[in-house]
């Protein structure tokens, strides 16, 4: 199955928005990875970093963020980590965490999940 | 310019870095979220315990490292911005046992062009982008008129810094300032003051004459 880590400044934000996927997907896999490893805010190279290695399959992994900072140190995670499948989405972070790990659920593959988060919109 | 002598210059920086935290963050209270010198302090005062406990090969590996350490610790835009700039710099200088003028002038443009990828950013948009890219044409352009290389690193300085005074007249387009737009107008990049502070550690290390023999 297809797996999400969701970045956030907010240990608590990233946690929550896991929550809120579990809700609809409750056999999803998504990982938080939210604030800093001494509970600051802020993003993690490392605990990012972490996070898509337990995330990870051949299925592949979609990286979610809250905001712009977040992008950046979740691009420099996959780049480093040069895996097959593992990419960061520019999509709604609550709202595309829930579609995609229901999408991830019902068997959807990472490209076709990739696509759709990618064409979401939350007023459609 | 050796490899002891960039570590030292980093070493300058980061004392500088720490010691602007309280200055760095009030002006990122003002358009941001008020972390800027938090974040800087934070990635720089784990650079330090990293400098100071190990010895490096190349000024590239110095880079490397100073860039890896950002990476994982500052937890901001800053960590991943200056990350790449230091990654792209260790990059521009890979296997040079000694760095030169025009070496330290690629390097530095590498590293702005790296922000520039990874912030999907330009000048313009009220970023470090408005000091470096300034500071790196200045620099150039006395190099190419052949001045000493005090000349070309205090005319970069000066550039980064008339960068500064010039964010204050322009709306961030990028970055979390963005978020209030309009309204960052008077107010300085806490990014571009920055960067502007690390090119003035350098200035000094040069014009103290301990580096001018070996940056020819
Ligand atoms: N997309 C970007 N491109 C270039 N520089 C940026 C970008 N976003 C932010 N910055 C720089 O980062 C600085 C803010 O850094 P910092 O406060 O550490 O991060 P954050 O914005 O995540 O709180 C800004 O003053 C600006 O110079
Ligand atoms: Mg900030």
């Amino acid at each position: 199955m297809v797996a999400f880590v969701i970045v956030s400044h907010s240990a608590k934000l990233s946690e929550g928005v896991a929550d809120l996927a579990r809700m609809s997907a409750p056999n999803a896999r998504i990982f938080p990875a939210g604030g800093l490893p001494d509970g600051a805010y802020g993003t993690s190279f490392d605990l990012i970093s972490e996070a898509v290695k337990c995330a990870y399959s051949e299925e592949g992994v979609i990286l979610i963020f809250d905001m712009g900072s977040a992008a950046m140190t979740s691009e420099m995670v996959v780049e480093s980590l040069s895996l097959n499948k593992v990419r960061v989405v520019d999509c709604p972070v609550a709202e595309g965490a829930v579609l995609g790990t229901v999408l991830a659920e019902s068997g959807v593959d990472f490209d076709e999940i990739v696509y759709e988060l990618e064409n979401f919109s939350k007023t459609e | 310019m050796q490899t002891n002598e960039v570590a030292a210059i980093v070493k300058k920086i980061a004392v500088r870095i720490i010691e602007e935290k309280q200055f760095l963050t009030e002006l990122d209270n003002a358009i941001g979220d008020g972390d800027h010198g938090i974040n800087m302090a934070r990635g720089f005062e784990a650079v330090l315990s990293k400098l100071d406990s190990e010895a490096y090969q190349t000024p590239s590996d110095v880079f490397k490292v100073v860039a890896m350490t950002l990476i994982s610790t500052v937890g901001g835009s800053a960590g991943p911005l200056y990350g790449t700039a230091f990654l792209n710099m260790s990059k521009a200088t890979a296997a040079k046992t000694e760095i030169y003028i025009n070496d330290f002038i690629e390097a530095v443009k590498s590293g702005a062009e790296g922000v520039s990828m990874r912030g999907k950013s330009t000048e313009g948009e009220k970023t470090m982008l408005d000091s470096m890219f300034p500071a790196v044409r200045a620099m150039q352009n006395e190099a190419n008129k052949g001045e000493s290389h005090a000349r070309i690193i205090e005319a970069g300085w000066t550039a980064a810094a008339s960068g500064v005074e010039y964010t204050k007249t322009i709306a961030a387009t990028k970055g979390r300032a963005s978020y209030i737009g309009e309204r960052s107008i008077g107010h300085q990049d806490p990014g571009a003051t920055s960067f502007t502070i690390m090119l003035e550690e350098v200035k000094k290390a040069v014009k103290n004459g301990s580096f001018c023999n070996s940056i020819t």
